[in-house]
């Protein structure tokens, strides 16, 4: 039988760390990438356009996202998509990050008052010009830090990729755990590799929101 | 192709999850918010040695993941000589783990009472006691109760997790039936559809509570 020294256990659980860490990244892109098409679909002030996002928010925020992964995972394959732990772990963290993305960005657009909407038609500015001059600039403000705050949730919910045999942070626990039968050792160092990873992003986040509210 | 009629027959299996879930989160919805409550008054109120004791907590339960904490409790703790059943370690998880986030509403909502509301009550003759019952607790709750409602039905969706530890919630249910009948597709997408339903309906409830719950506010 193979002997875990503490040494082992910690270089064991910093190496998954960098899957985790690459997950959330992952997550976190093509989490912001989906949400910005769907922030711009929501702009277009298109009817059917604002049905579909709001469907999708709705859709991706009432159900767990366990089940998206579950979903993605085992549903495409019983399906005849082939597809690995990986893929279905960044799919599912896409549309779960998506979602709740464009509802944050779309608070921080909305706080904005419509006066500067009105006011850019009447200079004659184009919907892209206004977004981009005028919107967007002061959007991404107040958006850094519930955003920042929001990748806090991604990494922690790149944790439920164990369940789908994604070998990552919290599965390498379980592994050791099963190897080494000190439970309590084990989950305290991952929670703590966690709180590590998150607290200062945290903290980032605070600082921003404390900022953003002198400057205003 | 997808063959739902499959499922037709383990409808029992789905409503016994779907009762575990719906137990689970009406209990640890009460008992996460009042620990927040008791929580967020020590954090906005309370002395230093409180102060920093809440802090610590709150920061250490938002910045590790929920499955995490489950493990921690249900593998960890029976380490230490305390024996819990899936069915407690997920309650006390789920409890612990919505009672962080509701310390931090809940102590927005606090402090969003103006102090002269408090000074009043004072000159009145109020206690601290009565004052936080009948001035501060009822404006503040009306404050972030939608925040507190949607972290709820959060909470209730993160329940997924705990049929890791074999606990038969609705998530347990769906494992068992597509490993029965390999339609795990239909089975999954049923579950998730059970869930939106389930978190639909839950903010309605919540929606006529706070109704009920400020009606004062129209009343008078």
């Amino acid at each position: 039988m193979i002997e875990f020294s503490n040494y082992d256990i910690l270089r064991n659980l910093l190496f998954a760390t960098q899957w985790t860490i690459l997950l959330s990244l992952a997550a976190f892109i093509g989490g912001t990438t989906v949400a910005l098409t769907l922030t711009a679909m929501r702009l277009t002030r298109n009817p059917v356009m604002q049905r579909i996002v709001k469907i999708y928010v709705e859709l991706f925020q009432g159900t767990p996202l366990l089940m998206q992964m579950f979903l993605c995972f085992f549903g495409l394959s019983m399906l005849g998509y082939e597809i690995s732990a990986w893929g279905a772990a960044i799919l599912s963290l896409t549309f779960f990050t998506s979602a709740f993305l464009v509802e944050i960005w779309r608070g921080c657009i909305d706080t904005l008052p419509k006066g500067q909407w009105e006011a850019s038609r009447c200079l004659g500015l184009s919907f892209l010009q206004t977004l981009r001059f005028i919107i967007l600039p002061q959007a991404i403000r107040v958006a850094t830090a519930p955003t920042v705050g929001f990748s806090v949730q991604v990494i922690k919910g790149t944790a439920l990729a164990s369940v789908i045999g994604f070998v990552e942070l919290t599965k390498v626990g379980t592994m050791l755990n099963n190897a080494t039968f000190e439970p309590f050792k084990i989950f305290t160092l991952v929670a703590l590799i966690y709180f590590m990873l998150c607290y200062p992003l945290s903290l980032y986040s605070k600082h921003l929101e404390k900022k953003f509210n002198v400057s205003r | 192709m997808l063959y739902f009629s499959d499922l037709l027959q383990y409808s029992d299996v789905f409503f016994s999850g779907l009762k575990t879930t719906v137990e689970l989160t009406v209990l640890t919805t009460i008992l996460g918010v009042a620990l927040g409550t008791v929580c967020a008054t020590v954090r906005q109120y309370g002395n230093r040695a409180g102060q920093s004791v809440v802090s610590v907590y709150v920061e250490l339960i938002r910045n590790t993941p929920f499955i995490v904490q489950l493990f921690f409790i249900f593998f960890g703790l029976p380490a230490l000589g305390m024996m819990l059943s899936p069915w407690q370690a997920s309650m006390i998880a789920l409890t612990i783990n919505l009672g962080a986030y509701s310390t931090e509403i809940i102590r927005a909502g606090l402090a969003s009472i103006s102090k002269g509301q408090v000074e009043a009550a004072k000159v009145l003759g109020l206690n601290f006691r009565q004052t936080l019952t009948r001035v501060i607790f009822i404006p503040a709750f009306e404050k972030i109760y939608p925040a507190l409602t949607s972290q709820c039905i959060i909470v209730m969706l993160g329940s997924a997790v705990i049929s890791q530890i074999s606990v038969q919630d609705l998530t347990y249910a769906a494992n068992l039936v597509q490993s029965r009948n390999f339609r795990a597709f239909e089975s999954y997408l049923v579950t998730a559809l059970l869930y939106l339903g389930l978190s639909i309906l839950l903010r309605f409830a919540f929606n006529a509570l706070g109704k009920r719950l400020f009606a004062y506010r129209t009343s008078n």
